[in-house]
């Protein structure tokens, strides 16, 4: 029993844990004073206001408009992570099965668009989506359409530029799982007479899936607080929850009213990350173990 | 651009720069005030019309600062018990709900006499109208070479005048559109029939493309064809006709709106502040400033100082004969709980 307390490999052990939590500790005071605080603070309004209130989730789960901006962020965000998954899954594919530099390239291509900001790429889409932009005006000099169809100012329109903004982090897990495939599985699979679709539905795509669940978690839950695409690419008709934020922010003229939807929001992110950490190691899906 | 500052810093560094001045200063002790406004070329506008020729005139220093939304701050200001800020420039409707509140101080009228010739309905026992605009009709050349639609009945009309519409995505001036498209006179439509304004709203709902957000998005549309017609402010649509696309807005049935200056509760230096107010209105001051920039000006009398000319005149908002083809936007219904309770509404008209 007291062996372990003197067993140098253990002491030495405990010795490097104090030393990372004292090499962690002032991003840990950072993360404390710039999130967990204003977060606590702000949660904490949507209770109390000149005494205890519950009147702010009261508003939130009795009135329709709520329970259809979460139906609607939820419907955008699975449309997206699955548009996401469908787009992103070949573009990881062929940046794996690629040479070095080829996929040194592509991977650097699909993380470009991160140098530009959200705002001037909701604006980029705007000016091909909309009734005289790039597409419309192309389809109709084809003769393909005789009037503009409705690209933009909808539904559409923000699911569209939203794949487009979280492509990456559909792309970049898929492809580290990826990486971690060996190849010798695919040979010995075409070894044993397997055709090449065989292999990759049998052998592949299963060895994938941890890509693919941990890429889907971080799409679904970066859409659902979306902002900005919805704000100018949804015509005023897509209100999603994190509008509802800001919209609450004017209309009841106290934070509290605004926290409560993003407590509740938050709430049912961490359901979904705890869901998923029922399948899979939550370090898969945050970081690349 | 510059003027979208984190608050919360700007007010450390206007505490700091007023301390700086105060001490600097503390010998000849020279009045001063902290004037806000919303920035950009709209504040770059007052400053050349009306705060260095104000400031000249009453010997004090005019400290200035900008936020593009100053309710929260007035809020957290005199929130505080210690409030940097005096004088503010702001949409009227939050002069009279901070009134309400005790954000804002009362003012006495007989010490700011430039306001007796001012129509009182331009102002309110919190505030002084300080300029104005208009949330007019505005519309496509190019769809409408000629019987462009005239007002919120053709506006409605989608038969006789078809093509693809905008309005904003908010209730204030919109309700109001929404009556006087159902006949309501608009010298008659507060208070506001908030019903009669969602139903006729529902009407033309279906041909709304787009709700608009912000001024900038509703120049956009016009501009990029995206609509034919829609609800946009004077100054955007003018601002891009200027720029030679081939739209144009009529004042009638357009919705005069303003913002007016106000003080806040326990501000530092109340009675320059008043000072200044009386001397922000005063007609010279006031005329000058659509000579800078697209808004009118708070006090009509400055219309008859001859510094703007008549071309000029009939294109602003407030000149006496357009303010009489609009509707006066009552700030003081929008503040009642009717009016807020009308404000609430609108989510949901929106997600229906």
């Amino acid at each position: 029993m007291t062996t372990s307390v003197s067993d140098p490999s253990q002491k030495h052990q405990r010795r490097e844990h104090g030393l990372m939590l004292a090499l962690v500790s002032p991003a840990l005071l950072v993360i404390l004073a710039l999130i967990a605080l204003p977060v606590g603070w702000l949660a904490w309004q949507s209770i109390y206001h000149d005494g205890f209130t519950l009147e702010n989730y009261r508003r939130v789960f009795t009135e329709d408009i709520y329970w259809r901006s979460f139906a609607l962020t939820f419907e955008i965000s699975l449309a997206v992570t699955l548009i996401a998954l469908l787009l992103g899954y070949p573009v990881a594919y062929l940046a794996n099965s690629l040479p070095k530099g080829w996929s040194i390239l592509i991977l650097s291509l699909v993380v470009l668009p991160f140098w530009t900001s959200v705002l001037v790429r909701a604006y980029a889409w705007l000016a091909l989506l909309q009734r005289t932009g790039v597409i419309n005006q192309f389809l109709r000099y084809l003769d393909v359409i005789s009037e503009p169809l409705p690209l933009v100012h909808n539904t559409f329109g923000t699911v569209v530029a939203t794949v487009h903004i979280l492509l990456p982090f559909m792309v970049l897990p898929l492809y580290a799982a990826m990486q971690k495939i060996p190849n010798d599985l695919m040979q010995a699979g075409a070894s044993l007479g397997a055709s090449p679709s065989v292999t990759f539905f049998r052998v592949f795509l299963p060895l994938s899936l941890p890509g693919v669940l941990a890429g889907c978690t971080m799409v679904f839950v970066l859409c659902l607080g979306f902002y900005i695409t919805p704000e100018l690419l949804g015509g005023g008709r897509t209100v999603m929850v994190s509008m509802l934020v800001s919209r609450n922010v004017e209309l009841y003229n106290q934070f509290g009213a605004a926290s409560a939807v993003a407590v509740v929001l938050l709430l049912s992110v961490l359901v979904i990350f705890f869901a998923v950490s029922r399948f899979i190691s939550l370090d898969r899906v945050l970081g690349q173990k | 651009m510059t003027t979208k500052r984190n608050s919360g810093f700007c007010y450390a560094l206007l505490g700091a720069s007023i301390s700086a001045v105060a001490l600097g200063t503390a010998a000849n002790a020279a009045e001063q005030i902290t004037f806000v406004s919303q920035g950009g070329a709209y504040q770059q506008a007052q400053t050349v019309a009306i705060l260095d020729p104000s400031a000249k005139k009453l010997g004090i220093t005019i400290n200035q600062d900008s936020i593009p939304d100053a309710w929260p701050a007035i809020k957290t200001q005199v929130g505080s018990g210690k409030p940097i800020w005096d004088v503010v420039d702001t949409p009227t409707g939050y002069c009279l709900r901070g009134g309400e509140q005790g954000l804002i101080e009362k003012l006495d009228f007989s010490k700011i006499p430039n306001t007796a010739a001012m129509p009182e309905a331009y102002r309110s026992p919190y505030s002084v109208s300080y300029e104005f605009y208009s949330s007019v009709l505005a519309y496509s050349q190019k769809t409408f070479p000629k019987d462009a639609p005239n007002n919120w009945v053709d506006f409605w009309d989608v038969k006789k005048f078809p093509g693809r519409r905008a309005l904003r995505n908010h209730p204030i001036a919109t309700l109001e559109a929404a009556l006087m498209a159902d006949g309501v006179a608009p010298d008659k439509l507060y208070p506001l029939d908030v019903d009669r304004a969602f139903k006729k709203l529902e009407e033309i709902k279906p041909y709304i493309t787009v709700w608009w957000t912000s001024g900038a998005q509703s120049a956009q549309l016009l501009n990029d064809g995206e609509v034919d017609m829609e609800m946009a402010w004077n100054g955007r649509v003018s601002a891009v006709a200027k720029e030679g696309a081939k739209v144009s807005f009529t004042y009638n049935q357009g919705i005069l709106q303003s913002t007016s200056l106000c003080i806040l509760k326990g501000a530092p230096n109340l009675g320059t502040a008043v000072k200044f107010i009386n001397e922000a209105v005063d007609p010279v001051h006031q005329a000058n400033l659509p000579l800078n920039i697209d808004y009118g000006p708070g006090n009509p009398k400055a219309f008859e100082t001859g510094v703007i000319k008549p071309e000029r005149a009939a294109q602003l908002p407030s000149e006496p004969a357009n303010a009489a083809k609009q509707a006066l936007m009552s700030y003081a219904w929008w503040s009642s709980p009717a009016g807020e309770a009308a404000e609430k509404r609108w989510a949901s008209f929106m997600q229906k």
